[in-house]
């Protein structure tokens, strides 16, 4: 599985999901509703620059504070394909990782990406491509690559035999 | 070689044999809670997990809290659908009213012990580890798998271990502890760890106080923040709970990750300046600035504990004009403990409004927005941009004689200079 597309960059580190996706807006649970709404509190003329094949590059602690899927979720329907950073804050990574939308920490990459650039996600090589030239990304644990694989946390458990889910 | 409280309580949970931090394994829940922000969410994805009922209804509680009352026709069907779904599943359900802010409600209604898992649909679950519990907040997909099948997945945290020595001062409070161990750690810095709270000046912080420490664990980036049960917590389960527990505690050679040192007796009251719980200052260091609206309540600081503070505030006192103050006991039964000890009236006559319990305003849901530009003075747990309101606004998170002494004084002042006495 390999997973590609263009980059658009969030400067900054430790963005929060509040600005990411403010609260008033939690009572949407249409997805389409809610990609309206993403990045709203923090630039939302990122919004513009998304497309089907957006790779969105991010720096450290990413996605701190609430648990509000509403983040990856409006992510997803707005054609962001995975989420490369330095590091992510623990929830918005379970979050992604269960929705099958690729999380990878590869600061190497995140230092050289530029606006447009083409990144390739490699999560079973732990590699991350920007135009061409190959990072180094944290592996990601068995597990967790097989849920990616698996399309999410959906997925991988209708796959588990019934009583060891 | 020995474990660690958090690895004792996974180790019970799991199928495994051992565990060591890193290792990714699946984690049996004994309390699944979630909300009307992450339930209706969670019960849509739990359904197309193909899965019509939930593991255990005995084990799942929902409530209604973060839009409550609710605002507008959006959030009025949330209510419904969370009422509905939940009385076809025969889960307890908390409806408006009856309950209050999910952590406080779960926590006296003795739904927690130590030595349990707790999975919630909400980021401040490691509250729990006040009481000794595996709390941990999760998103409406992990909540959809535990009311499935009452598992999550779970990379075993490192251990912090916070060592507290002395006795909180006068003025100072367990929200002034948590944001030292913060300003110690950063907003990352507690990433994949669980914080565990050590030592006698731990072992001296009542359940309110540590209620405050753990819930804000997850500012640091925690997995969990968690004290090891004692006699403070057995005194407070008594009749709250008929589920067994046992104290466990950190065997002397554990591996910890990472000790950090903090002396209550030369403590002093901190807060968080806007945008970040981990911008951190002494009072000190703030003293004159004005502020639009003291809020005191939400799930780390909504507590009597915290009403009490902010009476003895408050007592024939009034908010300054051009200042607003908000009172928001986090439960019911805080409520009504307060009627009943004459603090809402304290608050009513010093021209403060009393709210039902609700998150409200703390996330920007409702009941007390900022305009655009404001200041407060809250006893809550995040100060991001926009988080209470308008573009600009901004919180100081502080503790509640700090928040309470504001409002009287329409600036950010020591409690002291209220009250008399205490740190200067
Ligand atoms: S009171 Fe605030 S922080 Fe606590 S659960 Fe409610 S919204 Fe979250």
């Amino acid at each position: 599985m390999i997973v590609e597309g263009r980059a658009v960059c969030v400067s900054g580190d430790n963005i929060d999901t509040d600005v990411l996706y403010p609260g008033p807006f939690l009572n949407i649970t249409d997805p389409s509703l809610m990609a309206e709404h993403l990045f709203e509190g923090l630039d939302p003329g990122l919004r513009e620059l998304l497309g089907g094949d957006s790779v969105l590059v991010v720096g450290e602690n990413f996605g701190t504070g609430s648990s509000r899927e509403h983040v990856p979720v409006a992510m997803q329907a707005s054609g962001i394909r995975a989420v490369v950073g330095r590091s992510f804050a623990r929830i918005f990574y379970r979050n992604c990782i269960n929705l099958g939308l690729l999380a990878v920490s590869c600061p190497g990459a995140v230092a050289a990406a530029v606006p447009d650039s083409r990144v390739q996600v490699d999560p079973a090589a732990g590699e991350v491509a920007v135009d061409g030239v190959v990072y180094a990304a944290q592996m990601l644990p068995p597990f967790v690559l097989e849920m990616v694989e698996a399309g999410g946390l959906v997925e991988w458990s209708r796959r588990q035999p019934a009583g060891s889910r | 070689m020995g474990h660690t409280l958090t690895e004792k309580i996974i180790l019970a949970h799991a199928d495994a044999d051992d565990v060591a931090p890193g290792d990714v394994v699946m984690v049996r829940c004994d309390v699944v809670m979630t909300n009307d922000i992450s339930g209706p969410m969670a019960f849509r994805t739990m359904e197309r997990m193909g899965v019509e009922r939930v593991f255990d209804p005995a084990k799942v509680v929902v409530v209604a809290d973060h839009f409550v009352p609710a605002k507008d026709v959006r959030s009025a069907q949330l209510m419904k659908l969370i009422a509905e779904w939940s009385q076809a599943q025969g889960v307890t359900f908390y409806e408006q009213g009856r309950g209050g802010i999910e952590h406080q409600v779960l926590a006296e209604d003795g739904w927690i012990v130590p030595g349990s898992v707790v999975a919630g649909g909400d980021s401040h679950t490691c509250t729990h580890g006040a009481l000794g519990a595996f709390g941990t907040g999760l998103g409406s997909t992990d909540i959809a798998a535990c009311l499935a099948h009452g598992r999550f997945w779970q990379a075993v945290p490192g251990t912090i271990q916070v060592e507290l020595t002395g006795a909180l001062q006068r003025f100072v409070s367990g929200k002034d502890v948590i944001l030292a161990v913060i300003a110690q750690l950063g907003v990352g810095g507690g990433t994949n760890m669980a914080l565990e709270f050590v030592g006698p000046g731990a072992e001296a912080l009542t359940i309110d106080e540590r209620l405050a420490v753990a819930n804000m664990a997850v500012e640091a980036g925690s997995e969990t923040g968690i004290f090891p049960a004692d006699e403070m917590t057995a005194a407070y389960l008594d009749g709250r709970t008929e589920r067994p527990w046992t104290a466990e505690r950190s065997d002397p050679d554990a591996l910890i990750d990472r000790r950090l040192e903090i002396d209550l007796d030369t403590l002093s009251p901190l807060v968080a300046r806007p945008w970040s719980p981990g911008n951190i200052a002494p009072l000190d260091d703030v003293l004159g600035t004005k502020v639009d609206q003291v809020y005191i309540g939400n799930c780390s600081n909504g507590t009597i504990t915290d009403l009490r503070q902010a009476a003895e505030v408050l007592r024939g006192r009034r908010v300054k004009p051009g200042t607003r103050a908000m009172v928001v006991p986090a439960s019911q039964k805080i409520y009504a403990q307060a009627l009943a000890e004459g603090l809402v009236e304290t608050f009513v006559e010093a021209g403060a409004m009393v709210s039902t319990p609700t998150c409200g305003a703390c996330f920007g849901g409702s009941n007390g927005i900022l305009a655009e530009g404001e200041t407060a003075v809250a006893t809550t747990n995040r100060n991001f941009r926009g988080r209470m309101g308008g573009e600009g606004s901004g919180i100081y998170l502080a503790n509640a004689w700090v928040a309470a002494a504001a409002a009287v004084a329409g600036e950010i002042v020591q409690p002291g200079a209220v009250l008399g006495g205490g740190s200067s």
